[in-house]
């Protein structure tokens, strides 16, 4: 395993329960320095409650979170994102009667210089929409005929391309996507890929979320499998095949039974 | 069992076809887009604009039955004399709706803080400035009741505020001792509380300072919502709270700050209410929760939150008034105008639907 390179993130013993429902049933989680890490599971497995918890958008009810060594609780989104984690929830949290701009630096405003921004607190409109543009095409996710369209006008696909990019363009420390191309088509897909391969390249690490098998198999370094609301394995695409982890995912196969490489190619 | 390597074969084969087909993914230019579509959009992207279009049209309608004297500057100042508290009020309504909330209780908080004005300013004897911002201060203080009870108790807005309604209520009438402050104690001891009411007269009409305080706020809050950080935050956490919170927004924060600043204008039209009626009275502006709310809702903004512009009250107050007055004017009972304003509330609901659809 990646032994030799850095712990970034870290999870131990981590627990979130919804009544009787435990979402997140003690679960340990490591990410490196600039690796891809996808995660795997069944529906309901907890993989969306995780990285709720790795992003402040949930506050675990046990367990302790460092980043780079450093204990971490968030209390909100706010305050992981202050940390320079961006993340695309499933849901996508994006506001539809705004426009993309103001979807893309929504809680991060920027405003005018000087007494009309300091004062009367006045919104630099036109730099954020040029820079929301430029982002955007920067990342060649997007055409846009007209940045100030309400994201409501989007279809599914394309919202979720202004959440990528939100995150993608305002990540500096770690990239968390959950399920970033369920609505997307083929072509949008593979952008999103390389998105991913090119934010890795930069030296930001990537959680991926995701039920396409291909996909995950392609992007990640590593893949942590999650069942039961905790992680019982982490393979490797070069030492497992994706029908054993698939196996794995589902409990066909015991991880403990088969050590990593067993069934590599 | 399939290999990581084939399936990459895989992959890249049916993407291989998808290229190929080429052209840009995602371009936003609709084919062709049918006039009704295209009306669609506009209303959409403008909420401002329906209310806009029936308030013309309705001063079209009353200038061709009633003719000069309907569009006699004086009886167009009237009217806008006339839905100055309405309007203010209005402004409040429509911070809270934005949020997907509701407020039962600006009419009571109105009520309640020019009563608190009257008597700090003729009972208490305090400077009328004074009195002023004691009243202006217990509005917040409401709004922030109100607010507490939706933010962090979680109770719906529409049972808040239908609860506060009662109970500011009943404060006024304990705090006034169902006692009116008359006009001629007022003028002595506090004529500040009657600025409001004082008139400039140009060219035939009679603005009022109430009224140019009114449009004054209507542009403060559309700078405040259009062009400030804030004003996208209010927007946001009507449409989708739980999207808001996910990108960084304290949404909880945000509804505080809306309800408190709805206090503030509910003792502002307070003020304006002094100034019109001369006098405090505690049954006074009994019927301003739902005229404000009518204004809103004919105003174009979405009961659902989110959506909709502060103009937008602005027109839907005036056309509440004129055809008020324009009815009046024409002969038409009393009756026959809450009829229309009723059918008027329907239709603009129904034309929020439409809208709202994409
Ligand atoms: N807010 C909530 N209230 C109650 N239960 C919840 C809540 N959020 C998640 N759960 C429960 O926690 C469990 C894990 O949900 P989670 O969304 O994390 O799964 P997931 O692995 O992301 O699934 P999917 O692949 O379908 O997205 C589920 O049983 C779900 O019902
Ligand atoms: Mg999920």
């Amino acid at each position: 395993m990646t032994t030799d390179k850095k712990i970034v993130f870290q999870a131990r013993g981590l627990v979130k329960r919804y009544g009787h429902v435990t979402a997140i049933d003690h679960t340990d989680f490591d990410l490196y320095a600039g690796e891809v890490l996808a995660i795997i599971g069944d529906n309901g497995a907890g993989k969306s409650s995780l990285i709720k918890a790795l992003s402040g958008a949930l506050v675990p009810d046990e367990g302790e979170i460092t980043l780079d060594g450093k204990p971490i609780h968030f209390k909100s989104p706010m305050d992981a994102r202050a940390l320079g984690i961006e993340t695309v929830y499933q849901n996508l949290a994006v506001s539809p009667s705004l426009d993309i701009a103001d979807n893309m630096f929504l809680g991060r405003e920027r405003r005018v210089p000087g007494i009309l921004g300091s004062v009367f607190r006045m919104l630099d409109k036109k730099g954020m929409h040029d820079e929301a543009k430029a982002k955007l095409a920067e990342l060649g996710l997007l055409t846009i005929q007209n940045i100030n369209q309400a994201v409501e006008t989007l279809s599914g696909g394309q919202r979720q391309g202004v959440a990528v990019a939100r995150a993608a363009a305002f990540a500096r420390h770690v990239v968390i996507m959950d399920e970033p191309t369920a609505a997307l088509g083929v072509k949008e897909s593979r952008r999103v890929l390389n998105l991913i391969n090119d934010v890795r390249a930069k030296g930001l690490p990537v959680i991926l979320i995701s039920h396409n098998m291909p996909h995950v198999f392609e992007v990640a370094d590593r893949i942590h499998i999650h069942r039961l609301g905790k992680r019982i394995a982490i393979v490797k695409p070069d030492t497992h095949t994706m029908s054993e982890a698939v196996a794995i995912m589902t409990g066909a196969l015991n991880p403990e039974d088969h050590p990593a490489g067993a069934y590599a190619a | 069992m399939t290999t990581p390597q084939n399936a990459k074969v895989q992959t890249a084969d049916h993407e291989k076809v998808a290229n190929a087909a080429g052209g840009d993914f995602a371009t936003f230019q609709g084919a062709q887009v049918s006039l009704a579509d295209r009306l669609h959009q506009f209303f959409h992207q403008y909420p401002v604009a329906a209310p806009t279009i029936v308030l013309l049209a309705a001063i079209a309608l009353f200038s061709s039955i009633i003719g000069g004297r309907f569009l006699d500057p004086f009886n167009l100042s009237l009217i806008l004399q006339q839905v100055t508290i309405i309007g203010v009020l209005g402004i409040a309504q429509t911070l809270i709706i934005l949020t997907a909330g509701i407020d039962l209780s600006v009419g009571a908080v109105m009520v309640l803080t020019s009563v608190i004005m009257g008597r700090m300013a003729v009972e208490v004897g305090l400077p009328s400035g004074l009195a002023l911002c004691i009243g202006l201060i217990a509005g917040g203080v409401t709004g922030w009741i109100n607010g507490l009870l939706v933010t962090r108790f979680r109770l719906p807005p529409f049972i808040v505020t239908l609860g506060t309604w009662n109970i500011f209520f009943a404060l006024n009438l304990w705090y006034s001792q169902s006692e009116t402050i008359r006009s001629q104690e007022i003028e002595a001891a506090a004529p500040l509380l009657h600025w409001t009411g004082t008139a400039i007269d140009i060219f035939g009409a009679r603005l009022t300072y109430g009224s140019l305080l009114m449009l004054g706020l209507f542009v403060v809050i559309w700078y405040a919502l259009k062009w400030t950080a804030w004003g996208k935050h209010v927007y946001a956490t009507g449409d989708d709270p739980d999207s808001a919170k996910l990108a960084g927004i304290r949404t909880e924060r945000v509804l505080m700050s809306v309800y408190v600043v709805a206090g503030v204008l509910c003792a502002i039209a307070a003020w304006v209410l002094i100034g019109r009626i001369g006098s405090v009275s505690p049954q006074a502006g009994m019927m301003a929760n739902l005229d404000s709310i009518t204004a809103v809702v004919i105003g174009g903004t979405s009961l659902f939150g989110g959506r909709g512009s502060i103009f937008g009250t602005l027109m839907g107050a005036l056309v509440v008034g004129v055809f008020r007055n324009g009815l009046a004017l024409a002969g038409v009972d009393v009756l026959w105008q809450e009829f229309t304003v009723g059918a008027l509330i329907i239709v603009a609901v129904g034309v929020d639907q439409w809208i709202r659809k994409v």
